[in-house]
């Protein structure tokens, strides 16, 4: 058996390389390591001491609030996901396979425009639309429908999460989906197979890495999602990052909230590792 | 341009340039440093609108002083922005009247001189010596303000008979209209007041907290959300809401102001007071100008702007104050209710035993009451 001799780094390279390193270390690695000892620190006449104590972990793991709102966040985090990807999948679909090239740039260019605006704003916005005399109960009732409550409610959330997401996912699948080979697809449908049967079995499998990455960061920027819980949502139920402002809130327990976020981080660490795993493992029998 | 000048400008000064140079800035920086000292600025912590332009731009004006504020919401997050502070941060600190006595208990407050303020002047004898505002014969804080929580509501939808109860929330019709300010202190107080703790609302022992918590647990179907300061007057005015719990006239007045059709009112359980008071931060470098600003607004011209505040009014404490309100702005007097012989006049309203001042738990904790309201918001 014969062994490659690990490349020496010599110091050019890793003055190179040194920013990122660096860069990692005091702006994710250190505050991840501080929050963890955080979360073992007391808090006493609103003043954090350092200890190493469970009881913040204790206290945060067993009250029932807290796997309420656990639950509920994975809960609508997942269904956002879901509504987002089916969204979204027409749209890249009709962009990335049917639209010309100088249609699909223009489509780009337009799905990044809402990233130049405050995420806030947009959100604010929606009041207008949803509430009871909003926007959609006023055409309603030219129908004789509702008033229905939209804000306030998880249906609200949703509307705040696809707000944030929609447009990422759209450009990732369309993105995704235009790198595909097309004489795949051609040839699919040569050999007979119907346009749905191409979908499933054709593009989606061959986008998949692509479509998995686009559910993660969906899932991910709806998991940690304050705004739009708070405000479309009316707070109820309380997603995490509701649980963490209200912890420090009352009583200024930020080693109790860091313990949410701590538990925050491991869930989306299981499911990105998950999703990355699933992307990119490969299908029996291939090479 | 020719290129002979171009290439003087972009060429490296010469050392007698450099001399020049240097030396004009040596001599002009004490001159710079004095025109900004000549303001003196005066950092607070208070509540939103207090640091204000309605609020202060005119004494700024006046005083030659700047305020530059920062603000919190809620006694326990003004604790800690203190609690990380280096002494000496804040020179003049907004607190709520409950939370003077932890201010002092941990060494954030200097004493004040009870003879720079009116006492002779209040409203109510209680305004005097407010609870947890004097310690071992010293004054800690100097009240400025006050507003009364209780019933707010839609006209539209509760009538004025029914605002008279705490009961009305639980209105069948208000099903997913009745909102919460997310606080757990003032809701849970008027729960407590509900239960008929009367003057022991914060004073509860096991069985009455366990009460206290059903009740409010019995509320939480007609609630259609949790709201923060903005998120209250929005849907209010939006008519998202009907009715309010945790708040008074300190967010319909501003409404009504504007023409919603909104009020507040005590209910004959009682209401429960928010007091505002200033206080001197420990280490303050600037202790005769804040001492100036808390006398001031003491005065009935600062009585007259506090209850005029554009971010939230609040009752004037001193009886000149309320004269001037009067004078100044008979149209505020009168729907604040801050004239001699209207019904619900906020003073009128302590003397008829009708109002309790606002306080932290006396045998739970806050962490308590927070993991309740927690899983109360859950439920």
């Amino acid at each position: 058996m014969t062994t490659t001799p690990r490349k020496r780094i010599g110091l050019y390279e890793l003055t190179w390389r040194l920013p990122i390193i660096v860069w990692q270390c005091v702006f994710f690695a250190g505050p991840v390591l501080f929050m963890v000892a955080m979360s073992f620190f007391l808090v006493r006449n609103y003043r954090m001491t350092e200890a190493f104590d469970f009881a913040n972990w204790e206290r945060m793991l067993t009250r029932g609030f807290f796997w309420d709102s656990y639950l509920y966040t994975v809960m609508i985090a997942a269904v956002s996901t879901v509504c987002a990807m089916c969204i979204a999948f027409p749209a890249a679909y009709a962009l990335a396979l049917r639209a010309s090239e100088t249609t699909r740039r223009w489509a780009i260019f337009l799905l990044i425009i809402p990233f130049f605006t405050s995420y806030l704003v947009r959100t604010f916005s929606w009041f207008v639309i949803l509430s009871e005399s909003g926007v959609i109960n006023a055409l309603l009732a030219n129908i004789g429908l509702g008033p229905f409550t939209m804000l306030n409610t998880s249906f609200g959330t949703l509307v705040g999460y696809m707000t944030l997401t929609l447009p990422l996912v759209v450009i990732l699948q369309t993105v995704t989906m235009a790198n595909i080979d097309r004489t795949l697809i051609e040839a699919a449908r040569n050999l007979g197979c119907k346009p749905m049967a191409t979908i499933w079995q054709v593009i989606i499998p061959l986008s998949k890495t692509g479509l998995i990455i686009a559910a993660i960061f969906c899932f991910i920027l709806s998991f940690g999602d304050f705004v739009a819980p708070f405000y479309l949502g009316g707070s109820q139920e309380p997603t995490l990052p509701i649980l963490i402002l209200d912890t420090t809130k009352s009583g200024q327990q930020w080693p109790r909230a860091a313990v949410v976020a701590i538990m925050m981080m491991l869930t989306l660490f299981a499911i990105a590792f998950a999703g990355i795993a699933l992307a990119y493992r490969k299908r029996k029998g291939a090479k | 341009m020719t290129n002979a000048t171009h290439t003087k400008i972009l060429s490296m000064p010469s050392r007698r340039q450099l001399l020049k140079t240097s030396g004009a800035v040596m001599l002009t920086t004490p001159f710079v440093s004095r025109a900004w000292a000549a303001t003196t600025e005066i950092n607070m912590l208070a509540w939103y609108g207090h640091g204000e332009p309605d609020m202060v731009a005119d004494y700024e004006a006046a005083n030659n002083v700047k305020f530059v504020p920062k603000y919190y919401a809620g006694g326990d997050n003004m604790l800690a922005l203190i609690a990380q502070s280096p002494p000496g941060t804040y020179d003049l600190i907004l607190s709520d009247g409950e939370f003077v006595q932890q201010l002092n208990l941990a060494g954030y407050i200097d004493p004040l001189e009870p003879a720079d303020y009116p006492f002779d002047d209040m409203l109510h004898e209680d305004f005097t010596k407010f609870p947890g505002h004097w310690a071992d014969d010293k004054l800690y804080s100097m009240i400025l303000r006050g507003g009364h929580l209780g019933v707010s509501y839609n006209k539209n939808s509760i009538t004025e008979e029914e605002a008279q109860s705490y009961a009305c929330f639980w209105k069948p019709e208000l099903e997913g209209k009745v909102g919460h300010f997310d606080w757990h202190l003032p809701t849970l107080g008027m729960m407590s007041l509900y239960n008929g703790n009367g003057a022991g609302l914060w004073d509860l022992d096991d069985g009455q907290w366990d009460t206290v918590q059903d009740t409010t647990m019995g509320l939480r179907k007609q609630v259609g959300g949790f709201f923060d300061y903005g998120g209250t007057f929005n849907s209010l005015k939006n008519g998202e809401m009907q009715a309010m719990v945790g708040i008074g006239d300190w967010i319909t007045g501003v409404l009504e102001k504007d023409g919603a059709p909104v009020a507040s009112t005590i209910p004959k359980e009682g209401g429960i007071q928010f007091t505002e008071s200033y206080c001197i931060g420990k280490g303050s470098e600037k202790v005769a100008e804040v001492t100036k600003f808390i006398q001031h607004m003491l005065s009935p011209e600062g009585q007259v702007k506090s209850a005029q505040m554009a971010a939230y009014p609040g009752f004037c404490v001193t009886k000149a104050g309320r004269a001037a309100l009067i004078e100044a702005d008979p149209k505020e007097a009168m729907r604040s209710h801050q004239m001699e012989g209207m019904a619900n006049d906020p003073i009128a309203l302590i003397n008829e035993g009708r109002i309790h001042y606002r306080d932290i738990p006396q045998q739970q904790s806050l962490e308590d009451w927070n993991d309740f309201w927690s899983e109360y918001k859950n439920a």
